[in-house]
């Protein structure tokens, strides 16, 4: 491979991946505190998308004003199906909530399906963002140089939140032990809503960044890049936030070389994923940064 | 009436007449229905699909329901099994219109195999693929174990779209004129069998394992119960018939592609068991015909209607599906137990549920709501109910029960 193409498969897949990992983290969040796999954040991510396009395209709004209105919509969302669809499970069985989850992300598919047709609709452009923009020898457009940049600063700012502040330390508290938490008078139910906040604006940002260097979104969009954000959520180790951006990297930048150095696997792309998942969990079930759990009888 | 409902059995005689009665009425209508008597091809459709539905149901409760393994795999174990009856059962001479792209491998094109011998064949490849699998697998955790057989699921989906297997599988072009059901009874007959079988396999020493393991898994190690074994047969089992549920599938539409296997199909199984009761086969049976039935009907929400000249604008293609999820997601958040629980249909439970609807009614009628609901949660199979209070009551009953056969001694 020359070193034009793989300098440029490294910007492509860093960016791929600092999507991956912006998603990865919302999983992670709310599998920390709530032990729950929240199926549905994948299909909120390609809400976040559809939202983008009728800001844009239906509204006429401005890029910036946009990205606020996408931020703030996929939050509403985001905490309504938090109140919604799982805090009267709360008290019931894991296998429920999880079910729950599946029927919110089967509902959110159907209602995207309804609401927008399911045609592919075309992305927007967003001000500068598809700008073609060269490096050297790279072109690639603003967006790919952008999204890695966005998501250290988020990352850092998000890792300030849970380290630095009393809300952090309440959410490493609920995340430790649930009802302890509760017990010292935390509020539950405030902290969980606060992490659904900082996941689905996470998302929506992210949406914002994986579509824009993509032509289409449709109703489908959501449940592989959700799935394999999972994956890098685990892979990273479950609940830990730079865990989930290092898998998140990890398996955005394999999966762009998987395709640009044995282009006849290419329909294994997905599927690699997985693979690398079940190895994964075979011999390091905790994740790369994860801790190990003891199990209570 | 005396004053308050009590739960009486039916003899065994009349249940069996009774059972006898239901057999030969389903009988009755597969025939009529076979034969073009009641109905139409439609109707024969959604019977079709409900009972490979069941089947398929199913099979996916014995995993989810009876052994508390939460496994998300089952799209990927039908289509091998649509695969492995689709690829061997196109006749000889339509293959070259349907492999049209890339010419069908030399070492299969003249290989066909009869309806019965594809479908065996794949439900084995099905089982095998979860042996495989299941072994690395079924040692995870509940959410692990979800995302790894959903990924196998999608890994299976991906393996048979790919370049390398286009003169096998005819690749994402998918399969076509596969020979379709020449009766309805096929379907029919083999959900039966497979059902019967699942019945079976439950109500023997190793379902009550897979119970076991499902209340409590460390409980049920610490009583002997090999964990890995035992789930391991459960969910081969499983995918054995999500396999011949799938290639009964394939011959039911008699075109497939890997689209058609998507998560999507898994998570709307996950929802007809749920509806119908995790833990109970009679409830997804139920649940399986309801679900197809209800999404036909739903389709009126789908056509478009008009107020005069006006139309109304939130009728159009999609309402139904969003509808239909709407009324799922109420079942997974208000009536968790969904149609049966984890019982099963008996002949004493619907007298007994249509008998006391007079006390219920009663109770209603006089305002004592608490006594209403109580009645109608009167359920045990011994007249007692199920709820602390009624028990007290019925422990009641019987102490006085007692004391008044000793007076008579």
């Amino acid at each position: 491979m020359e070193a034009t193409t793989l300098f440029q498969n490294v910007v492509t897949g860093v960016s791929l991946g600092s999507a991956y990992a912006l998603i990865a983290i919302g999983y992670t969040m709310v599998y920390g505190i709530l032990r729950l796999i929240n199926f549905a954040h994948g299909d909120i991510f390609m809400m976040a998308g559809y939202f983008t396009i009728f800001a844009i395209s239906s509204f006429g709004m401005p890029w910036y004003v946009a990205i606020l209105f996408v931020i703030l919509a996929t939050v509403v969302l985001g905490v309504l199906i938090e109140k919604l669809a799982y805090k009267p499970l709360r008290e019931s069985p894991r296998m429920s909530i999880m079910i729950s989850a599946i029927g919110v992300s089967y509902l959110l598919v159907n209602s995207a399906t309804y609401l927008f047709t399911g045609l592919p609709r075309a992305f927007p452009e967003l001000g500068f963002l598809q700008k073609v923009y060269q490096i050297g020898d790279i072109s690639a457009p603003i967006v790919t140089f952008i999204t890695p940049v966005v998501t250290l600063v988020l990352l850092f700012a998000l890792m300030y939140l849970v380290n630095h502040t009393k809300t952090g330390m309440a959410m490493r508290a609920v995340s430790k032990d649930f009802e302890a938490a509760k017990l010292m008078g935390i509020e539950i139910n405030r902290i969980i809503t606060i992490t659904f906040v900082i996941g689905c604006s996470l998302a929506a940002i992210s949406a914002i960044l994986y579509f824009s260097p993509r032509p289409m979104v449709y109703p489908f969009s959501g449940l592989m890049p959700g799935l394999k954000c999972f994956v890098a959520a685990v892979l990273g180790g479950i609940g830990n936030i730079p865990g989930a951006v290092i898998g998140g990297f990890i398996i955005g930048i394999a999966e762009t070389f998987l395709v640009a150095v044995f282009p006849a696997m290419t329909g294994y792309s997905d599927a690699f994923t997985f693979v690398l998942l079940i190895v994964m969990l075979l011999f390091r079930p905790t994740g790369l940064l994860g801790e190990k759990i003891a199990e209570k009888v | 009436m005396p004053m308050e409902f009590e739960y009486k059995k039916l003899n065994k005689q009349t249940k069996m007449i009774l059972t006898i009665l239901l057999v030969l009425a389903c009988i009755i209508v597969t025939y009529m229905l076979d034969k073009g008597m009641i109905g139409t091809s439609y109707t024969v459709r959604i019977v079709r699909i409900s009972v490979i539905y069941a089947l398929i149901g199913v099979s996916m409760n014995l995993v989810n329901g009876f052994t508390g393994v939460f496994s998300l795999g089952q799209a990927g174990f039908m289509a091998i099994g649509a695969y492995s009856v689709g690829v061997f059962t196109i006749p000889v001479a339509d293959r070259a219109n349907v492999f049209y792209l890339v010419p069908m491998s030399e070492k299969i094109v003249n290989v066909e195999l009869s309806f019965g011998t594809a479908l065996i064949m794949g439900g084995l490849l099905a089982a095998a693929f979860a042996a495989l699998i299941g072994a690395p697998v079924l040692r995870l955790k509940s959410d692990y174990l979800a995302i790894a057989t959903l990924g196998f699921s999608e890994i299976v989906r991906a393996l048979i779209a790919n370049n390398q297997m286009w003169p096998f599988t005819n690749g994402s072009l998918g399969l076509k004129s596969i020979p379709s059901f020449n009766s309805l009874f096929v379907p029919v007959i083999i959900s039966v069998l497979g059902i019967a079988f699942m019945v079976m396999l439950i109500n023997s020493s190793y379902g009550r394992a897979f119970k076991a393991i499902r209340e409590d898994e460390i409980a049920a190690e610490a009583m002997g119960i090999n964990l890995f074994k035992h789930k391991g047969m459960s969910f081969i089992i499983s995918a054995f018939f999500a396999g011949i549920g799938g290639g009964l599938l394939a011959v039911h539409l008699t075109a497939i592609d890997t689209n058609q296997f998507k998560i999507m199909v898994t998570y709307e199984l996950l929802l007809i068991i749920v509806l119908g009761g995790l833990g109970s086969v009679t409830g997804t049976v139920i649940s399986a015909f309801l679900i197809s039935f209800g999404k036909e009907i739903l389709r009126w929400f789908d056509a478009a209607h008009y107020i005069g000249a006006w139309q109304i604008p939130i009728f159009r293609p999609g309402l139904r599906m969003v509808i239909f999820s709407l009324l799922l997601m109420s079942v997974v958040l208000f009536w968790r137990k969904g149609i049966m629980g984890r019982k099963e249909f008996s002949w004493d439970g619907i007298y007994n549920f249509l008998r006391k609807w007079p006390w219920v009614v009663k109770h209603i009628l006089s305002g004592d709501y608490e006594k209403a609901s109580r009645e109608k949660r009167k359920v045990k199979s011994d007249g007692r109910a199920t709820d602390k209070a009624g028990r007290a009551q019925s422990r009641l009953k019987i102490k006085k029960q007692k004391e008044e056969d000793s007076r008579a001694k």
